[in-house]
């Protein structure tokens, strides 16, 4: 499996960031919908009139935060893939290749006390995240679930393509998200003669594409597993601690 | 709620650091850097784009263009602008944010929240118990 992963990381790894600088993602403005199974299974819960905690993984949305807390619900927001450029993360492992400390980033991100959430919105954090730090963070979110708590997470399928851009997903409706592209950042800077260049930070870049096998690996110290298949090249799935 | 017109607000400017308790019974725009607790209640605050502030805050509105690391308790709204950050709890009736507004931590919205205590019927007064006052400034002191 450890092969199979590796080759596939060979096709579609690229760095995500510069190692040395921190990469803020930028949003467009253009935003696409589309519908979600996956968000209308979790929306049962979601509708419940018991104040739930929701953990949503991804860039502050405004729309996600005014969707839940006007449903009377708490809503937690860290972003981990914009936590996940921090310079101060990068080390070397055994074999002295460059790797992001997992154990550093466990101890400044999702720190919450045990089974405090009910649900988990993971989005298509996996997708993206630096190798090192993708299973220490689904495990930290293992034990940050409720039991028969959710977590939502979208995986792009083989077909998406290496270059499946980085979106942002804003909760519009029961089943319905839009989808915000989170782009390259262009930063103006002055040269050493005083002409202004721009130079284009490197934006989220699709680490590997995980298969069903992979995904239920990641995720096997979850109780129950469901695929939701579609047909813009993204696989939900959730499952349920 | 844009900058407010000097004169409306207290104002701490970019340049003055207070460590300590911050406490009043008006306005206040904090564009400096400021450590230790707000407690406006029943009052405004505003931090300024170039405002940074490690302080649990307990207003009736916060109006956020920089940053803040800390506990929000407002009685009424959070506005985050979109070069908010935001690190830590919000606790409010209602919240506003542009895109672009950085947050992590819990924000949970209680309609009527607790009403703050009501401050004594004394004139407008801003006290800080502070521990070190800024480098070459007065210390922020209105009566």
């Amino acid at each position: 499996m450890a092969s199979v992963t590796h080759s596939f990381m060979k096709l579609f790894r690229g760095p995500s960031t510069v190692p040395g600088q921190g990469v803020r993602p930028v949003s467009t403005t253009q935003r696409l919908t589309r519908r979600s199974s996956g968000l209308g299974a979790v929306s049962r819960t979601l509708q419940s009139e018991e104040p739930i905690c929701v953990l949503d993984i991804g860039s502050t949305s405004a729309a996600n935060i005014r969707y839940l807390t006007q449903r009377g619900h708490k809503i937690y927001s860290e972003d981990l893939l914009e936590a996940s450029t921090d310079p101060a993360l990068i080390t070397k492992d055994e074999q002295g290749q460059t790797i992001l400390d997992s154990r550093r980033f466990l101890a400044d991100n999702l720190v919450y006390p045990a089974a405090q959430f009910d649900i988990v919105l993971c989005w298509n954090l996996a997708d993206y995240m630096p190798e090192s730090l993708v299973k220490p963070v689904v495990a930290r979110l293992w034990s940050t679930i409720k039991p028969g708590g959710m977590l939502l997470a979208f995986f792009h399928t083989r077909e998406a393509g290496p270059d499946a851009p980085c979106y942002r997903y804003h909760i519009v409706d029961n089943d319905i998200l839009e989808m915000q592209h989170v782009e390259a950042r262009r930063d103006l800077r002055r040269g050493p003669t005083g002409v202004l260049h721009t130079s284009i930070e490197k934006s989220f870049r699709l680490q590997r594409v995980f298969n069903n096998r992979h995904v239920e690996n990641l995720f096997r110290d979850f109780g129950s597993i469901k695929f939701f298949l579609t047909r813009d090249n993204i696989r939900e799935v959730l499952v349920v601690r | 709620m844009d900058m407010p017109k000097t004169g409306e607000f207290a104002h701490i400017g970019k340049s003055v650091v207070i460590k300590g308790e911050l406490s009043g019974s008006e306005d206040l725009y904090i564009d400096g850097t400021v450590e230790g607790t707000i407690q406006l209640h029943g009052n405004n605050l505003v931090i300024g784009p170039n405002g940074q502030v490690r302080a649990d805050v307990n207003t009736k509105v916060v109006v956020i263009q920089g940053k803040l690391e800390g506990n929000i308790r407002a009685s009424e709204r959070v506005e985050l602008r979109k070069s908010a950050v935001v690190v830590g709890d919000i606790v409010t009736q209602r919240i506003a944010m542009e895109d672009g507004a950085y947050v992590k931590g819990k924000i949970e919205i209680q309609r009527e929240a607790a009403k703050p205590s009501p401050a004594p019927a004394t004139k407008p007064e801003l006290q800080v118990e502070a521990k070190s006052a800024a480098a070459g400034s007065t210390p922020v002191t209105k009566q």
